[in-house]
């Protein structure tokens, strides 16, 4: 019995963790169409922020939830001044400029910081259900995705700055006759969306192996799942993260950490030939 | 612009011809400098492995200037030309090309993972330049142009194996990489288990790019064994020390490993994540041996910021200064000449001790290291001298069949 539970537990933990890595992608790419491709180096960002202020004495909640998130959203801001503003509506030309901002952030942190990193213990320690082991930090993830996606449903549904938010999202030329200024939605969402995304890798720094390189081991997942998801941010993005992490997790206990990664891109394919518009272009048309 | 056919067959003439006449150019500045004996380097610097080819880029530049202070080899200097191979591959059988065709090197010193070795063996076979390999690996190279002076299996794990066995018990479980070092690794790890009256419970392999654990930790834990046998690899897989002891099973079940601390896990990982972790290299920068506290010492002086100076920058400094040996034996640099020397006993005493080449299989009789990491160091628990790479040597015998270039995968 206590297996079940406990196998529930690190389902619920590759859920939490993948909607929280692709949160801040989905809001970069459902409303302002921007292919980002430098997602995981924001992702590396957060954890490096995190890393290198907790290492330097700040507590380490504090690292987490707040150093990350605003040092990668000011890294947002200024990346979407210098030169992601000059691309939107260019599908292409964004995706080899973020693809080259990837490379330069690499760079940068490497020539900063080396190769090597010395990480952060997790916080909170272990439980016991029966004979097993598992950590509070899973619970925890959990915790923090179902907090981050209510505050995004909320500013999103009861704020004014989240009406703008849509209505920009859904018809920016009405908007900007109605006295929305577009450029300036666009800059504060990307902003919004980095600070996610530095979030994300804020919260898994003390679970990962810290490198310059992390970043390519998540952004091709994060990827699947947000066009799997479909245009709906939050209920695109919580189904199709859903959908993957359990394939995953799940594939991974019966079978092996081989076939589960396999299982996972194989229902990514089937999905995007079934749904070709995502979860939520079928299911939760015209939810958030 | 309009482009005709014949100004388009113009201009590309025109610049094929540019393309072609440009290395005959800028070579032809290069006459007249001293004519130094070129040694050839390909390892990684950037990319996720850089921190293992980082300190290996600095050992081997350590040996060639400690030959240049001694007055060089045959009266010649030695020059280093090196390629960061940035952890790509295609970049190796690139620069392997270059270094061969273009630069025409006397040797080359350099291959981190098997992958880039099985990448680049052959073009040296072909093109005829001396290659040495400097990492441990999983054994079976048999190739009279090679040779490669770190440890195998039979040199490590042989003795990782039963000691960490006798601390814990006789149930195992195998986590691994999936690619070929941790297959084949994971093979050897199982023949030492049952060769000493174990069992092992289950293998698993990781892509290099899976980073959440959850799954393979509670099944640890369904499966109860006594002892975790790890062959992870790269920076993803240090995840897993984290979650293991997020999840409060640190120092439940003991864990003994051929890669750990191979690079920098115990000085990224906090001091509670990989406390009594078990490894065996055939070098560790710990050793308190004059020659191994001179060697670390140097290059720390040299490179402050030097990642973990592991068995890999050892066996690089040592394949160097063993090539270095052979040329002077043979006093010549032509390949075959210095490949006859190097098979006639050629040793060196370097950081590691004595190590020795072997005629019949082209790899070192060196002295292994066992250790256990304590409070982000290792501590050197055991040594055993002179261990013979008998892996190898049970498929592989040069001196039989010297046209051989095959890797064997030795049959458990």
């Amino acid at each position: 019995m206590a297996i079940y539970l406990i196998v529930a537990l690190d389902v619920l933990n590759g859920i939490a963790s993948l909607f929280l890595l692709c949160l801040g992608l989905a809001i970069i790419f459902g409303m302002m169409k921007i292919i980002n491709l430098a997602h995981g180096e924001f992702i590396m960002l957060g954890a490096y922020a995190t890393v290198i202020s907790a290492n330097a004495g700040v507590n380490i909640w504090i690292a987490m939830l707040v150093v990350a998130p605003l040092f990668v959203g000011i890294v947002g801001l200024v990346i979407e001044r210098c030169l992601i503003r000059f691309l939107y509506g260019r599908l292409v030309d964004s995706m080899l400029a973020t693809w080259g901002l990837s490379l330069l952030i690499i760079g940068i942190v490497t020539t900063i910081y080396g190769n090597t990193q010395q990480g952060v213990p997790t916080p909170l320690g272990g439980f016991s259900i029966g004979s097993y082991q598992s950590s509070y930090y899973t619970l925890f993830l959990a915790g923090m995705a179902i907090v981050t996606m209510a505050l995004v449903y909320g500013v999103m549904s009861y704020t004014r700055l989240g009406l703008i938010a849509r209505a920009t999202m859904q018809n920016p030329a009405m908007a900007a006759t109605l006295g929305v200024n577009p450029a300036r939605v666009y800059m504060s969402t990307f902003a919004v969306g980095a600070a996610v995304t530095g979030l994300a890798g804020g919260l898994l720094a003390p679970v990962s192996g810290i490198t310059p390189g992390m970043g390519g081991a998540y952004v091709a997942k994060a990827f699947m799942t947000v066009v799997g998801g479909g245009a709906a941010i939050l209920s695109g993005t919580m189904s199709a993260a859903s959908l993957f992490g359990a394939v995953n997790q799940v594939g991974a206990y019966f079978t092996t950490p081989v076939y589960g990664e396999v299982l996972v891109f194989t229902a990514a394919i089937v999905l995007i030939r079934l749904l070709p518009q995502g979860i939520s272009g079928r299911f939760f048309k015209g939810n958030l | 612009m309009s482009f005709s056919r014949r100004r388009f067959l113009r201009h590309s003439a025109l610049a094929t011809t540019t393309l072609i006449a440009a290395p005959a150019v800028f070579r032809s500045g290069a006459f007249g400098a001293e004519n130094p004996i070129v040694v050839g380097s390909l390892h990684d610097q950037s990319g996720p492995i850089a921190a293992s080819g980082t300190p290996m880029v600095y050992a081997l530049q350590l040996a060639v200037d400690e030959i240049n202070a001694g007055g060089g080899l045959l009266g010649r200097p030695l020059k280093v030309i090196h390629y960061d191979t940035q952890s790509n591959i295609q970049m190796y059988s690139q620069f392997a090309q270059q270094l061969a065709v273009k630069d025409k090197v006397d040797v080359v010193h350099g291959g981190i993972t098997s992958a880039s070795r099985e990448a680049v063996r052959p073009t040296f076979d072909r093109f005829k330049v001396l290659y040495f390999y400097n990492v441990l690996y999983e054994g079976g190279v048999c190739d009279r142009n090679t040779f490669c002076t770190g440890t195998t299996p039979a040199q490590t794990v042989e003795k990782l194996v039963p000691s960490a066995m006798k601390k814990a018990g006789k149930k195992a479980y195998i986590i691994a990489a999936d690619y070929n070092y941790g297959q084949i690794t994971a093979k050897w790890m199982t023949k030492y288990v049952k060769d000493n009256g174990g069992e092992v419970l289950s293998t698993d392999f990781f892509p290099l790019d899976v980073t959440n654990f959850g799954t393979t930790i509670s099944k640890i834990q369904a499966a109860k064994p006594d002892l975790i046998l790890s062959a992870l690899v790269g920076g993803n897989h240090t995840a897993f020390y984290r979650q293991w002891t997020a999840a409060g099973m640190k120092g439940k079940i003991p864990i003994a490993s051929t890669t750990f601390g191979l690079v920098n896990e115990p000085s990224t990982l906090d001091a509670a994540e990989s406390d009594a972790i078990l490894g065996a290299y055939g070098y560790f920068e710990e050793l308190t041996t004059p020659a191994s506290k001179s060697f670390v010492e140097k290059i720390k002086k040299a490179h402050p910021d030097s990642p973990y100076i592991s068995e890999l920058a050892a066996c690089t400094y040592e394949g160097v200064m063993l090539w270095a040996a052979g040329v002077k034996k043979a006093a010549s640099i032509d390949r075959m000449k210095v490949v006859a020397a190097l098979e006639d006993s050629i040793a060196f005493d370097g950081p590691s001790g004595k190590v020795s080449l072997d005629k019949a299989t082209h790899h070192t009789t060196r002295n292994a290291f066992l250790a256990e990491v304590k409070d982000r160091k290792w501590s050197v628990l055991e040594s055993y001298s002179d261990v013979k790479p008998a892996d190898t040597a049970s498929v592989c015998d040069l001196v039989k069949n010297p046209a051989d270039t095959k890797q064997y995968i030795i049959n458990l």
